[in-house]
């Protein structure tokens, strides 16, 4: 009971992380049809860019609260992301709207590439430690149990509250309309009066803002950062997306969160339901077989619209 | 004469929609047979459970006396059904030539080992592909465009195209999906010869289209639809006088109407 | 006429234009000598041609599947990966000290000869292919290129944790002691003497590399050129239409795939024997994408555009670490040659999409436009 419930804490948290992902692939997906490959590596500079905001900050006044790094570390970080985000889309994906379905995928693994090997010049290949920000607080949820930290009650906490700002966003605001409009049909929103290029330009915003997050909370949570840290953590929140139902935000965020608990559980069972043939250096795979079997059996994913295909 | 082609209760539902609902079809061997029927009647469903692109819910397929099972698409044009698209699907990046060359592929045989080792038996056959392509080509008209990429042809050569294409696959019956779309008065006069000319081969054809005119002089008998049912069938002096049709194209009874 | 269109139409040739034939057994003869030409600067030069020679066999394989049949495989490295540990397991100790029942049998440990080994690796690819092509027929363009990636990953893992209760790949430590080239008394690891003149071990394996690149070429060709060739074409225009005209698709892409694999499980098998040693770092992810960009840059569905891509892509890394030999010192390691190498690599597949998207030497447009429709 006890690996269960402990296990489950940490799919909770690796879902939030991946649920926050997901919804930036999600939302560029349905409003654009681009599978952003490079949305992981967003993660990554999202998480690096705090790493040097928070050590410079720590160096700089060893006094400072955790807290306070924190507070001026992640809205850098945001701000960063969501302004490589913008440069990237109108630079590399704009002009390539209307190409061949290959070219802006190319495009995208050409981005992430680009932006990993800049990653390891600014900050050399190495990993590094993330600065102990959060304290290292640990409550027990039981006694002798399992345990859950500060930092992923924050996880938790954070992303509820910012997965409900961004429902109401979505649905109460001018630009959630214009963003759900463009997304079923662009030509007609934009005889509405929406301009395409200005919603495409909030997507990627928000997606970005997201990223940084969640890289942040990656960086908190498992204490380093790396260059190599996004690309797979990104394809399996494109996964989750995936799962969820592409397009469909509610689908990010439960594919996400399924998608954790999975791997969560995985990692923790599989040793021993198999004997200690396959371990849980496996898992990494589970995310890939998730989606071959998602998209072999239920294409349109968890919460996806059976659409008929009508010729 | 059996009848070429010979359908009975075809029935499709789409979720909500029952699309067709029991629809009857004679074609007669060498005639062109004309579907017709208001927006929305299931022409177009029909037309795609014929040719495999929907499963059926119900109802039993006769070709040349033979049953066969709408299952997949490329079977159903093996079997000798070949049909064109209503918005015209073409291999942009490849010739005219190469296009109606691919419609040889199901009456062929080379593969991977004959194309590697180019023997013989490879070597007649790509041969005899080329030149029945090219012959078809000239046979609707288009033979001078032979090496130029499909995209880069006007709209109505790209229909020829893609007839000279459907018929490179030898087939029984001619399925067209709206042929005339989007044509001028001399484009569809040019269509109907060509539509006259390979009913004049001997081969059977199947149309959708709305062009009433074209349909009733082309046509050697017409069936139409409307709700996923078939309201009558005949010849096109025969259907235009029906009651039933004339009420679903203009929506009111015959006797309201002032002579 | 420019180079490239005189060039490109050698490969449009049709039997019978024997002159062009005649200008590329010229090059191929040409290519030859190229080595002897380069030994005298260092034999790693021609080390890394004949590396550049296995990726051109790559390339030529990815481009039958994404450049005709236009499926896009980013996973393709775990056909390469599959026909090295090929050679792994059946020319060197590793199964006979690790598998007891294998020592029974053959105390000496395997040393299957590389002529059978090749054809060997080319058909258990080829099937490979079509196990991990079969799940992807239905799936879209940019969902098939996810999950052949998430293929390419799954067989990585495989590759890497593979030791325990049986171990058969070695895990990250790979395998090596795999027995080099041997053709009858030739011995690829050992320089050719004849009378005065010694032929390097590496020109031996560059030559024999080079003939399989001119036979692959061959292939890709005749393949393109053909029925088979117009069909997956016909699949990557328009597969609905294709199938319309009778095209089975679902046996045409598993074809494809089949046949690409093999092109991958041929170099895999050669480059286990060139380098005596195989691991799960030479079969990474950065590889898939390294050859497709090389398909894609160099000329998607081209097969001189390919053969451009690949030489270009496979031997710049090299170029670099030569000339970039200093950088690392002076800007403080953050620059060294596989930083630069990714950096250029992702600015080429930026810069090519944005301006040159159909690649550095795409087929010619030899159809033009067509005229205008006369109205009779």
């Amino acid at each position: 009971m006890d690996t269960f419930v402990q296990q489950l804490i940490n799919g909770l948290v690796l879902g939030c992380m991946y649920a926050l992902v997901a919804l930036g692939y999600t939302m560029v997906y349905g409003i654009i049809g681009l599978i952003n490959f490079a949305h992981g590596d967003v993660l990554m500079i999202g998480a690096l860019v705090s790493y040097s905001v928070a050590t410079a900050l720590m160096e700089s006044s060893p006094n400072l609260s955790g807290w306070l790094a924190l507070a001026v570390a992640l809205p850098v970080s945001m701000g960063a992301c969501v302004g490589l985000n913008l440069l990237i889309e109108r630079l590399a994906y704009r002009p390539l709207r209307s190409a061949p379905r290959l070219a802006p995928l190319i495009t995208a693994m050409g981005v992430s590439l680009l932006l990993q090997a800049l990653a390891m010049v600014i900050w050399l290949p190495s990993p590094k430690p993330y600065p102990q920000l959060i304290p290292d607080t640990v409550f027990d949820v039981w006694a002798d149990g399992p345990v859950i930290t500060l930092t992923q009650l924050l996880i938790l906490g954070v992303t509820t509250a910012v997965l409900a700002l961004l429902m109401a966003l979505v649905l109460r605001t001018r630009l959630g309309r214009a963003m759900r409009a463009t997304a079923e049909n662009p030509q007609v929103a934009a005889l509405m009066g929406v301009q395409p290029d200005r919603v495409i330009a909030a997507t990627f915003a928000i997606g970005a803002a997201l990223a940084a997050l969640a890289g942040v909370m990656w960086a908190a949570n498992y204490g380093t950062v790396q260059h190599t840290m996004g690309f797979l953590p990104g394809l399996k929140a494109f996964t989750a997306a995936v799962f969820g139902g592409i397009g469909n935000l509610a689908g990010a965020m439960v594919g996400g969160l399924l998608l954790g608990l999975i791997e969560s559980m995985g990692a923790g069972y599989l040793g021993s339901w198999t004997g200690g043939v396959f371990g849980s250096n496996y898992v990494e795979i589970f995310a890939f077989a998730v989606l071959i079997a998602v998209l072999t059996l239920r294409p349109s994913g968890l919460l996806g619209e059976r659409v008929a295909d009508r010729a | 004469m059996t009848p070429l082609l010979e359908v009975r209760g075809a029935a499709k539902r789409f979720g909500g929609v029952q699309a067709l609902g029991g629809v009857d079809l004679r074609i007669d061997r060498g005639e062109v047979h004309g579907l017709i029927g208001p927006n929305g009647a299931g022409k177009t469903t029909f037309f795609n459970v014929l040719t495999g692109l929907y499963p059926p819910d119900a109802g039993e397929f006769h070709l040349d006396g033979q049953p066969y099972r709408p299952g997949s698409v490329h079977e159903v044009t093996a079997a000798g059904i070949a049909r064109t698209f209503q918005n015209i699907r073409l291999f942009a990046e490849m010739t005219a030539l190469e296009n109606v060359m691919v419609g040889r592929h199901v009456r062929t045989r080379c593969g991977v080992l004959a194309a590697l080792t180019r023997n013989v038996a490879f070597r007649t056959e790509e041969a005899q592909i080329r030149e029945r392509a090219q012959a078809l080509l000239e046979h609707v008209g288009i033979g001078h465009l032979a090496p130029f990429k499909a995209r880069t042809l006007s709209y109505g050569d790209q229909r020829r195209l893609e007839i000279a294409r459907a018929l490179a696959t030898e087939p029984k019956l001619l399925a067209l999906d709206e042929p005339a779309a989007g044509m001028n008065a001399t484009e569809k006069r040019v269509l109907r010869q060509l539509i006259e000319t390979i009913r004049a081969d001997g081969c059977t054809v199947l149309l959708i289209e709305h062009d009433v005119k074209l349909v009733m002089g082309l046509c050697d008998r017409v069936t139409v639809l409307d709700y996923g049912l078939r309201i009558a069938h005949g010849t096109p002096q025969e259907v235009q006088r029906d009651p039933a049709v004339i009420t679903a194209y203009l929506g009111a009874p015959p006797q309201e109407m002032t002579t | 006429m420019n180079v490239s269109s005189i060039l490109s139409s050698s490969f449009a040739v049709r039997a019978g234009q024997r002159g062009h034939w005649m200008l590329l057994a010229g090059l191929a003869l040409l290519l030859m000598l190229v080595p002897f030409g380069i030994v005298p600067f260092g034999e790693g030069w021609v080390r890394i041609l004949a590396l550049a020679l296995l990726y051109v066999l790559l390339a030529l394989g990815l481009n039958i599947v994404v450049g005709f049949a236009g499926l896009l495989d980013l996973g393709y490295v775990a056909f390469y990966a599959v026909g090295a540990y090929m050679t792994a397991w059946l020319s060197s100790p590793h199964l006979s000290e690790h598998l007891p029942a294998v020592m029974a049998l053959w105390p000496n440990g395997l040393h299957v000869p590389i002529w059978l080994i090749v054809p060997l690796a080319a058909a258990v690819a080829a099937l490979a292919g079509i196990v991990l092509g079969a799940p992807t027929l239905k799936l879209r363009g940019d969902y098939l290129a996810i999950v052949t990636l998430g293929f390419g990953e799954i067989i990585r893992v495989f590759m890497n944790n593979l030791e325990q209760p049986l171990n058969l790949t070695n895990g990250p430590r790979g395998i090596s002691q795999i027995d080099p080239v041997r053709l009858g008394p030739l011995d690829f690891s050992q320089p050719l003497t004849l009378g005065s003149f010694s032929i390097p071990s590496v020109v031996l394996y560059y030559e024999l590399f080079l003939l399989m690149g001119v036979g692959a070429i061959l292939i890709g060709h005749r393949l393109e050129f053909s029925r088979i060739g117009r069909a997956w074409m016909a699949i990557r225009e328009d597969e609905i239409a294709a199938r319309a005209m009778g095209l089975n698709t679902r046996n045409l892409k598993l074809l494809a795939f089949a046949m690409g694999a093999s092109f991958g499980g041929v170099a895999g098998a050669l480059f286990g024997a060139f380098q005596g040693f195989v691991s799960p770092e030479s079969f990474s992810l950065m590889e898939s994408v390294m050859i497709v960009a090389m398909v894609v840059l160099g000329g998607i569905g081209h097969l001189p555009g390919v053969v451009l891509g690949a030489l270009l892509l496979a031997a710049l890394p090299e170029v670099l670490r030569y000339v970039a030999a200093d950088l690392r010192v002076h800007t403080g390691g953050r620059l060294d040659a596989a930083i630069l190498r990714q950096l250029l690599i992702a600015l080429a597949m930026i810069g090519i999409m944005l301006w040159r998207p159909r690649g550095l030497w795409p087929s010619p447009e030899r159809a033009r436009a067509a005229p205008e429709e006369m109205t009779p």
